[in-house]
């Protein structure tokens, strides 16, 4: 976890005396978040061993090799640590910077997405493949680009001292900014990942201090939109039949109500303690599908029982909470709204996810962060990780 | 909120974050009560479903136990076949519906396409037999007679024969043991229906039906089927979302059933059956001078007992039928035959389903009435030609009169005319048309103490009860018909049925002179079973005891070990006292000598004097046909008893076949002489076979192999019929496996109907 980006950070603290206390405190290490930093880290190698269990028996996806996923997992995790570190080094001032360059980045990505170059998989078009197994899903560095360019936007006068809120002016371009990637996403389709952005943009709001009409807009405009995506049939009708199923579990409980039956099933007879790991009957037999990704929870929930199924409950609760303190202590509001983006982008992801799971929310293909298999998910939370200790690094030393 | 420097924050933006972290509490909240309400809360029912879903059940049939005789001579085994199936899921796989590989398979095994095709539907209410009844998800045995040559032919060309197997299989046998049929004391199997299966799926054990299950339907095989049938293997395979296997969760290994040794002596049992189709055959060569045709001898029965236990040693009922067709699920053509007015019914078993009127036979428990009602024993009634009783003739047999006699003579005759006097008498003391309060009803009384109008409680399914046709039946009987009868005598025809409708219509409920002198002498309406009377004889010859028949006698473990024994249970005594039965004993030893029966025992050369037999013959009349011939017989071993329905009188229709099955019991020649070397089983065989270390019976080698079938009877009867009944070939005994089709007989609705009710007719005052 060096980086090298701390040393300003150093120059700037004021001195405390004591030679050793002075350099235990000022290290750069002792100014991340540890408890954030680890709990993120549990989180995702838990993943790795439910990922390699719900895995290591579909012989046509790991070709054999019941580690391969496992592998990809950690390796995912070992760049994801990377792009933090890279993140935490740049700092938080240096990246608001960059900000524009990455957004229009997103944004060539996004539209390579829907060109040719861009494929299919679950029915949306939201993939673009780099050859030799690997793959990229834009979407999931959009949420990213959405939290930095509307921070960037709603905190450039107040940060400078010139107004107290934001002006509607400001909320104005923000959530235009904001509506460009949401539009091609959705154009995908991948109203999932719309839901999410959309939920990133209410918590940017709320945490940006806009006036109480854009937060209650944004809700109306959010019901009318979501009638309009129904009324409109932009909805393909995988998605309409996942949300049917979720309505009516007992529609069709071999068709489009099986995996959430399926998922139910192994969570439920998991128990206090759980299976095993590796001995979920539910998860050895592949009953429940996509269990590496969206569906990853319920291996939990089946080998590791209650007492593992809740335990990633509360750690992703840690990350929450360190990520909500982080947003209160942020030196500027531009520290304070990409906090809060944050935590709605994840809090929202994995109350999907693990609702889905558990039968309470509608099937999308939302993964849960950190847990779940996915390189492209798994590199944009740890560099909200890396976003989130690079504001709180910005602060004073204190208490 | 804290006390770190509020640095581009506001208020409002606090209470905003706050807001949000609260927000996202809830939900996380949320999250944590769901999860608590799935896996704690309702833990078990989510753990039944997992283990419903991931574990299936493979069945491994148990090998059935075997059916022995009394000297431990298989009657029923098991051999090994190559069994071809087919799975109906991997046919609907196909793009045809498995259309062309069942034309293949039926290339290779040379059957018709069509036969294939219909062997492997599934039955439902709209589809004929053949079809499979079993579990769809089990394979379909096409067939249980593969060679050799076919399974190589179907295990090599995998390819072509997607979803059929060829595997060796322990099926059914019924070995045919010494040359004996035993078609309907067997029984049958058929596998058990998904009714079955899902009605027992909720128990364990013997009560549990599994999919592949083959159970005993009729005979031996449906009492005993809880002994016999053995536990099945049960693996549970572990499987995943696609089927494919991955584990097992466990595996119980079938267990063998138990063995049943029967009273049955195979050697004893072919000697009967061939006598009994001997005697149809020879009925249906003799001329009837009343009808003016040659008889019917439509079906028939027999019975040897054991006197002492009521144990069967042989039972015989014509026609019959080989028990190998139902081997590997009977074919469509087949079912229909069995059950066929042409084949006349073979699966019942007429010695205990079988019911006619007694005729004659019926005369011992007529003269224990008698007595019974105080009728002294050696007292003098007249005999004369005829009486007459309630305004009609009764007439004796051919009209003879035999002067005055005493009762032991009137039974050893079988003179009609003093029973019916005695009948009418008892009526009159009972109050004639009009009966007093309480009734004595010696006659009906007595057949009920002998067991007739109940069922023996014989070990075999579906025995019939018969009928004493007492003032209960009669008013119930009454009360069923009363519209019918009135209906048909308000038509106003004239013929005889029209008559009696007439009659009925008024009073059919009253118990008239006429009827309880018919019932006296075996007319009417009683109905007997053939395994009534030989539980009356055999009480008449072990000194007055009604022991329930039996067949079984013993259950073995399959390392030869007893389960349980079979005892002989003692149903009722003799009601009279042991003068009145010596009397009887010497009565019906005098029909052999001097009687009706004379002219095939003493008059051909059974030794009497040395092996004393006693009989009673019976002829009963049946409206709008034929004579039923039966004759009741013992000696101081066994009952005989042998009926043939439309057979002629009881000494002529049955005589010579059952002094032959007595020459057989006890090793008598034509001549009278007596060889011990050549006798069957000259006592009964009490004690149990031995049984070797593995479990099969030491069956000890005859002293000498029997062909009892004396000059003249058709060569090996049963065995070429037993053998050659699949293939359609010859067989020289089919005189009674594809009887004639009888005329003149009412349609019966159902094969029950038939047995039932032979001779459902008004059956008044014509004896």
């Amino acid at each position: 976890m060096t980086s090298y980006g701390s040393y300003r950070q150093l120059r700037l603290t004021p001195q405390r005396s004591g030679v050793s206390k002075a350099l235990a405190k000022d290290s750069p290490l002792w100014r991340l978040d540890w408890i954030l930093l680890l709990a993120a880290l549990a989180l995702s190698l838990g993943g790795s061993l439910l990922v390699w269990s719900a895995t290591r028996g579909r012989d046509s996806l790991t070709h054999g090799d019941p580690q391969y996923f496992l592998y990809r997992h950690l390796t995912n995790l070992v760049v994801g640590l990377v792009l933090c570190a890279v993140v935490i080094g740049i700092g938080s001032r240096r990246f608001r910077t960059l900000v524009p360059f990455l957004y229009v980045g997103v944004i060539l990505l996004l539209l390579a997405t829907l060109s040719p170059l861009g494929s299919t998989i679950n029915g949306a078009h939201s993939w673009i493949q780099l050859g030799g197994g690997f793959s990229i899903q834009p979407a999931e560095f959009a949420k990213l680009a959405i939290v930095l360019s509307m921070a960037v936007v709603l905190s450039d006068q107040v940060d400078a001292g010139e107004r107290e809120f934001p002006s509607h002016r400001a909320v104005f371009r923000g959530l235009v900014w904001a509506c460009l990637p949401m539009c091609i996403v959705l154009l995908m389709p991948d109203a999932g990942s719309v839901m999410v952005m959309a939920s990133i943009v209410l918590g940017i709001l709320l945490g940006s201090g806009a006036a109480n009409r854009w937060v209650l807009g944004l809700l109306l405009a959010g019901a009318g939109g979501c009638v309009a995506i129904w009324k409109l049939g932009v909805l393909s009708k995988y998605q309409i039949d996942r949300f049917a199923a979720f309505a009516n579990p007992q529609l069709d409980p071999s068709g489009v109500g099986y995996n959430t039956a399926q998922a139910r099933i192994a969570i439920g007879s998991g128990g206090l303690t759980g299976k095993g790991l590796f001995h979920g009957t539910q998860t050895t037999g592949q009953f429940v599908p996509e269990q590496q990704t969206d569906f990853v929870f319920t291996v939990a929930g089946e080998e590791l029982g209650f007492i593992g199924a809740l335990a990633i409950i509360v750690l992703v609760g840690v990350v929450l909470w360190r990520a909500g303190r982080i947003a209160r202590q942020a030196t500027d509001l531009y520290g304070t709204i990409v906090a809060a983006g944050i935590i709605a982008w994840l809090s929202f992801q994995a109350f999907e996810n693990i609702g889905m799971c558990l039968g309470i929310m509608p099937v999308a293909g939302i993964p849960l962060p950190f847990v779940s298999y996915g390189g492209s998910s798994m590199f944009a939370v740890w560099i909200a990780v890396g976003l989130l200790q690079a504001v709180r690094s910005q602060r004073p030393i204190a208490a | 909120m804290s006390n770190i420097p509020e640095t581009g924050r506001t208020r409002r933006v606090t209470i905003r974050l706050v807001v949000l972290q609260i927000l996202v509490l809830s939900l996380l909240a949320t999250l944590g009560g769901r999860l608590w309400y799935l896996q704690i809360r309702n833990a078990s029912v989510y753990t039944a479903k997992a283990t419903g879903n991931h574990i299936r059940e493979v069945v491994e049939p148990a090998v059935r136990g075997e059916i022995l005789d009394a000297s431990g001579r298989i009657l029923a085994g098991n051999e090994t076949r190559l069994v071809v199936s087919v799975s109906r899921t991997s046919l609907l796989q196909q793009k045809d519906g498995g259309k062309a590989v069942l034309g293949r398979l039926a290339d290779v095994l040379g059957m018709p396409a069509k036969d294939v095709q219909e062997k492997v539907r599934l039955c439902d209410a709209k589809t004929p037999q053949p079809c499979w009844n079993g579990s769809p998800y089990q394979p379909i045995p096409v067939t249980k007679e593969a060679t050799t040559q076919q399974a190589m032919q179907i295990m090599e060309r995998r390819e072509d024969f997607p979803g059929v197997t060829a595997q060796p299989t322990a099926v059914r046998r019924y070995t045919g043991a010494e040359g004996a049929n035993m078609a309907q004391v067997l029984g049958y199997l058929s596998p058990v229906t998904d009714d079955e299966v899902s009605k027992t799926a909720d128990k364990s054990g013997l009560d549990r039906y599994l999919p592949a299950d083959q159970i005993g339907r009729a005979g031996l095989e449906s009492v005993y089927d809880r002994d016999l049938r053995g536990t099945a293997g049960i693996t549970q395979l572990e499987v995943d979302n696609l089927g494919r296997v991955i584990g097992t969760a466990g595996t119980a290994a079938p267990q063998t059933g138990n063995n049943l040794v029967t009273s049955i002596d195979a050697r004893v049992q072919k000697v009967v059956e061939d006598n009994l189709a001997q005697a149809i055959s020879d009925a249906r060569n003799t001329f009837d001078k009343v009808t003016n045709r040659n008889y019917e001898a439509d079906s028939g029965a027999a019975v040897v007992m054991d006197v002492h236990t009521g144990r069967i040693v042989a039972m015989a009922s014509a026609p019959t039928y080989d028990p190998n067709l139902w081997v590997g699920g009977i074919s469509g053509k087949d079912y229909q035959s069995l059950n066929s007015k042409d084949s006349n019914f073979p699966l019942l078993n007429r010695a205990i389903q079988g019911q006619s009127a007694p005729g004659s036979t019926f005369k011992v428990i007529s003269t224990t009435a008698a007595v019974e009602a105080g009728y002294p024993l050696d007292g003098t009634y007249a005999c004369p030609k005829s009486v007459t009783i309630g305004g009609r003739e009764f007439k004796n047999f051919e009209s003879e009169s035999f002067g005055s006699i005493t009762l032991e003579r009137a039974l050893e005759v079988s003179c009609d005319t003093v029973f019916y006097g005695l009948a009418n008498d008892q009526w009159l003391k009972d109050g004639g048309i009009k009966p007093k309060k309480d009734p004595g009803d010696w006659f009906f009384k007595t057949a009920h103490q002998f067991g007739l109008g109940a069922k023996t409680g014989i070990d075999l399914p579906a025995e019939v009860t018969g009928r004493v046709p007492d003032r209960q039946w009669k008013q119930s009987f009454y009360d069923n018909n009363k519209d019918a009868w009135c209906k048909q005598a308000a038509q106003g025809g004239n013929s005889f049925s029209d008559q009696i409708a007439k009659e009925n219509c008024v009073d059919g409920y009253q118990m008239r002179a006429g009827d309880a002198a018919n019932f006296a002498i075996g007319q009417g309406d009683t109905l007997v079973t053939p395994v009534q009377m030989a539980r009356i004889y055999s009480a008449l010859a072990n000194g007055g005891t009604f022991y329930r028949p039996t067949i079984a006698k013993a259950v073995i473990s399959p390392s030869g070990d007893l389960v349980r024994e079979i005892a002989p249970h003692e149903d009722a005594k003799f009601p009279g006292d042991q003068k009145l039965l010596s009397y009887i004993n010497q009565a019906t030893a005098g029909v052999i000598t001097s009687g009706t029966a004379a002219w095939k025992f003493a008059g051909a050369g059974w030794p009497q004097d040395k092996i004393e037999l006693h009989a009673k013959t019976g002829t009963a009349e049946v409206e709008g046909k034929q004579t039923t011939s039966w004759l009741t017989t013992y000696s101081k071993d066994y009952a005989v008893v042998m009926t043939i329905s439309q057979g002629g009188t009881g000494s002529g229709g049955s005589g010579d076949a059952v002094r032959r099955i007595y020459q057989a019991l006890y090793g008598v020649d034509d001549k009278g002489a007596i060889d011990n070397g050549k006798a069957l089983l000259p006592a009964p065989q009490a004690e149990l076979p031995k049984f070797n270390a593995d479990g099969t019976a030491i069956v000890k080698p005859a002293a000498y192999t029997v062909d009892p079938a004396p000059a003249g009877v058709a060569p090996a009867a049963v065995t070429p019929a037993l053998l050659d009944a699949v293939q359609g070939g010859p067989a020289p005994a089919s005189a009674f496996l594809d009887p004639p089709q009888p005329t003149g007989r009412p349609a019966p609705g159902t094969a029950a109907d038939a047995a039932l009710e032979p001779n459902r007719g008004p059956g008044r005052g014509r004896a």
